[in-house]
């Protein structure tokens, strides 16, 4: 494939792309004219592909860089991983549906909708049978929240590893969901006063099972059937998935096939042997339910290098809290001596990602580039330093520590720590 | 902030439906139908159902169906998880998180093995199975005798070591909720770089991305162009039958030896003869009395892996229908080496 040959090592494209960028600045005092203007390019003088060419509408060729990627090395069978979203490639708050990082347990379950039934039952008045067709006849809602892994950012416990924001923080997507509140479908059921705990359970081959708290199911779960308008993709679940906004994304079961209405929790494998985090006295946190206020400039990046030279720059990044909205950004180029507030864009939603920028005339000196977040609860974005001195290094989960990203002279950028 | 803002937060606002009541929807759910499904188990026993198993019959079990993963001893082929051992390690620099060093309750063990293992091959197992597998796991991490028989009834009574080393999430940690007020300028004496990623280099490179490549990111069965002597609809049938295989074979691009030797050319090889994969002493030998792997032979050892290759080290209780069996070598077909 050509456009392959655009993206074939991070090395290449990073040549690739300075030299781009030594061509931009001659322009800028450019004597004969440019070969983009002066020479007709075949897409201005022949007809392109028609309208039965693309029924459904993939990226341009020239992006074919931009995928999930997964690294062979951290499990034991890609069946059983996990892949990264690209976040240095997007802008704005949502993720496409075709980018949204996957992790399953035993491959993608390739549920056919006609047999899919969700089933609740246990301590509820009248255990029901849904079929898709009866879920789509309850009054649904709309919600943007971003599901992020409990584990993103977990190789980075002890150290700076993966040069890439997609390595160190690509295990999060951004979509709105659309389905029907959890507790109108519990309300159906009936649910007994003595009732707790919910155990969701999926289809797929690891019947994939989390105890949920009554209290959050009411709240504000959702069995979702469409992202970002259209049907959920196999990876994410299709065609019905749990919605937990806030809440690590192990909890959202995909393919759900089963609601257990119980009073106390099962204690289930992914709640026991994983996403526990372990702490340096060996003992280990259980149910360690939210996401934490977390940030990362995407832009500029290991896997995004400065191209264009000094002059104006524009730093940007994604924000987000399980606990709520993001209130404020802060960007630091000198490594956390002085902060700057970054300008938040786009839409403010409750545990949804938030686009942040911070523009300005870069001397082409290096940069030690951070960013940190607030949430709507006061709470802060730590140092990775800080998070080791209260958790220790062996805690796997929930490292929502201030990510450093060092900008050389020449623009390329590596994933550091400092001091 | 934008106008597009504030209509989306308005949206977002009136979109929440009023206190939905009963509709009538969905139908009541039959006794058969929950039993089916209610597969879960608790701590306090609730769930199991009727059985028992022993150490002994368990080993067996294990050595057939787990140990070409987990290893004979629990100790964990390759990067497959590690079931046993240890103990006292969870405050090392390098904690080892097993069923006997780390997990709380024995209930999980039960629960998680009969509803997701063997990999791919889920609740194939009995419950008397399980049972015996998971008093051989606790003989594993010694916390039973070889004797022990595990059961509905005595299962209660079997407590994991480290069941009381669990707490409920203590977040906000306090030290890290009230930074206020927060520093915005000259907040450090100096800044100096500790660690660079470069030293590690473990990132991947983009394009080589071989195992991935395949099963992950297309989320779908390889799909080969169809070769002359290939009926589409056989190979599309074999791609289905293949997720049988898949837990310990790989097929097309970027392929690796897992469990299994990788099935990119089988057709055409001789038996045990791929380089770099420990074939048993069964295989390598029926490689060297000639055995070739054809639509013909690859249909009878699928049939009966364990009475066409006695001794093989595949586990893998064979493909009992003939139509599957022919469908998978339509499959295998496409991808050369
Ligand atoms: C083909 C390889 C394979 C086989 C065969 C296999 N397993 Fe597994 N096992 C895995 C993988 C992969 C995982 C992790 C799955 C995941 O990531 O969710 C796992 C996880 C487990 C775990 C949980 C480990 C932990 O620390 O959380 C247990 C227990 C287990 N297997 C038991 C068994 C038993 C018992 C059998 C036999 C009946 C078996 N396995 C057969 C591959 C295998
Ligand atoms: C539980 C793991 C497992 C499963 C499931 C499995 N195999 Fe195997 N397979 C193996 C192992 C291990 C070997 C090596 C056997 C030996 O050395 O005795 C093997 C060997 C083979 C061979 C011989 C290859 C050679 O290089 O000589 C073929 C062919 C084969 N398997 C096909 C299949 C097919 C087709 C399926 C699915 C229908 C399947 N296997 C399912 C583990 C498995």
């Amino acid at each position: 494939m050509e456009s392959e040959k655009r993206g074939p090592s991070r090395r290449g494209f990073l040549t690739g792309g300075l030299a781009m960028g030594g061509a931009a600045m001659a322009a800028g005092a450019a004597q004969a004219g440019e070969k983009a203007i002066l020479e007709l390019p075949p897409w201005t003088t022949q007809l392109g592909d028609g309208v039965d060419a693309r029924p459904y509408g993939t990226p341009s060729q020239f992006e074919a860089h931009v995928r999930r990627r997964n690294v062979a090395w951290l499990t034991a069978d890609p069946v059983s991983s996990v892949n990264f979203t690209p976040l240095h490639e997007l802008d704005g708050i949502i993720t496409p549906n075709g980018l949204c990082f996957e992790r399953h347990h035993s491959g993608i379950a390739e549920v056919d909708p006609a047999e899919w039934r969700l089933m609740i039952h246990g301590l509820v008045e009248k255990p029901l049978v849904f079929t898709l067709e009866d879920l789509k006849r309850f009054p649904r809602v709309n919600r943007i929240h971003f599901l992020e892994c409990a584990a993103n950012s977990g190789m980075e416990w002890r150290g700076a590893q993966l040069n890439g924001c997609q390595f160190t923080h690509g295990m999060i997507h951004n979509v709105m969901y659309t389905g029907v509140p959890l507790k109108a479908l519990l309300d159906e059921a009936g649910l007994k006063p003595n009732a707790k705990w919910l155990l969701p359970e999926g289809g797929d081959a690891a019947a994939m099972t989390r105890s949920v708290p009554l209290f959050k199911a009411l709240d504000d779960c959702l069995i979702a059937f469409k992202m970002n308008g259209e049907a959920l993709r196999p990876e994410q679940g299709y065609p019905a998935r749990l919605v937990v906004p806030g809440w690590e994304g192990n909890m959202w079961v995909k393919w759900i096939r089963r609601i257990e209405v119980g009073d106390q929790p099962w204690h289930h494998r992914e709640e026991t042997s994983k996403y526990t985090d372990l702490m340096a006295n060996g003992q280990a946190r259980r149910f360690t339910w939210e996401m934490d206020v977390k940030s990362v400039i995407t832009n500029p990046s290991p896997q995004a290098p400065i191209v264009h030279g000094p002059g104006p720059l524009v730093v940007t990044g994604v924000a987000w809290s399980g606990r709520g909205t993001v209130r404020e950004v802060h960007v630091t180029t000198d490594g956390g001596n002085n902060w700057h507030q970054a300008r938040i864009d786009g839409p403010s939603l409750d545990r949804s990602m938030h686009r942040f920028y911070y523009e300005f005339d870069w001397d082409g000196k290096p940069l030690l580039l951070q960013s940190r977040a607030v949430d709507s609860e006061g709470m802060v974005q730590p140092t990775k330093d800080r998070l080791r001195e209260v958790r220790g290094v062996n805690s796997i989960y929930h490292n929502n520590g201030i990510q450093t990203w060092h900008v050389r002279e020449n623009g390329e950028a590596e994933n550091v720590e400092v001091s | 902030m934008s106008r597009f803002l504030n209509v989306l937060m308005l949206a977002v606002l009136v979109a929440a439906p009023a206190a939905a009541g009963q509709l009538g929807l969905g139908r009541e759910a039959a006794p058969d139908e929950i039993a089916a499904w209610d597969i879960d188990i608790r701590p306090d026993g609730a769930g199991l159902p009727e059985g028992s198993g022993t150490v002994t019959d368990g080993e067996e079990v294990f050595v057939e169906r787990c140990a070409i993963c987990h290893g004979d001893f629990g100790e964990g082929r390759d990067r497959w998880p590690v079931l046993a051992g240890g103990e006292g390690s969870l405050t090392a620099d390098r904690p080892e998180k097993t069923i006997g060093s780390y997990w709380p309750y024995l209930s999980t063990v039960w629960d998680y093995v009969h509803r997701a293992m063997p990999f791919g091959d889920a609740q194939s197992l009995t419950d008397d199975e399980v049972y015996a597998i998971t008093a051989y796991i606790l003989y594993l991490n010694d916390l039973v005798d070889e004797e022990f028989e595990l059961s509905r009834a005595n299962f209660a009574e079997v407590r994991l070591p480290n069941e009381e080393n669990f707490f409920d999430d203590p977040r906000p940690d306090t030290p890290l909720a009230a930074e206020a007020p927060l520093c915005m300028s000259d907040c450090k004496d100096e800044v100096k770089i500790t660690m660079r990623a470069a030293v590690l280099d473990v990132t991947p490179e983009d394009g080589s991305n071989p195992t991935g490549a395949v099963v992950v990111e297309t989320g779908t069965e390889p799909v080969a162009e169809a070769q002359s002597a290939l009926d589409p609809a056989l190979a599309e049938a074999g791609a289905k039958v293949y997720k049988k295989c898949k837990g310990c074979h790989q097929v097309g691009e970027g392929v690796k030896n897992r469990a299994g030797p990788h099935l990119n050319g089988v057709l055409g090889r001789t038996a045990g003869s791929l380089d770099g994969f420990r074939y048993s002493k069964a295989m390598t030998a029926k490689g060297a009395e000639g055995l070739v792997w054809t639509a013909e032979t690859l249909n009878a050892f699928l049939e009966k892996p364990k009475s066409f290759v006695p001794k093989t080290k595949m586990s893998f209780k064979g493909l009992k229908s003939a139509d599957d069996r022919a469908a998978i070598a339509a499959y295998l077909s496409q991808f050369t080496e």
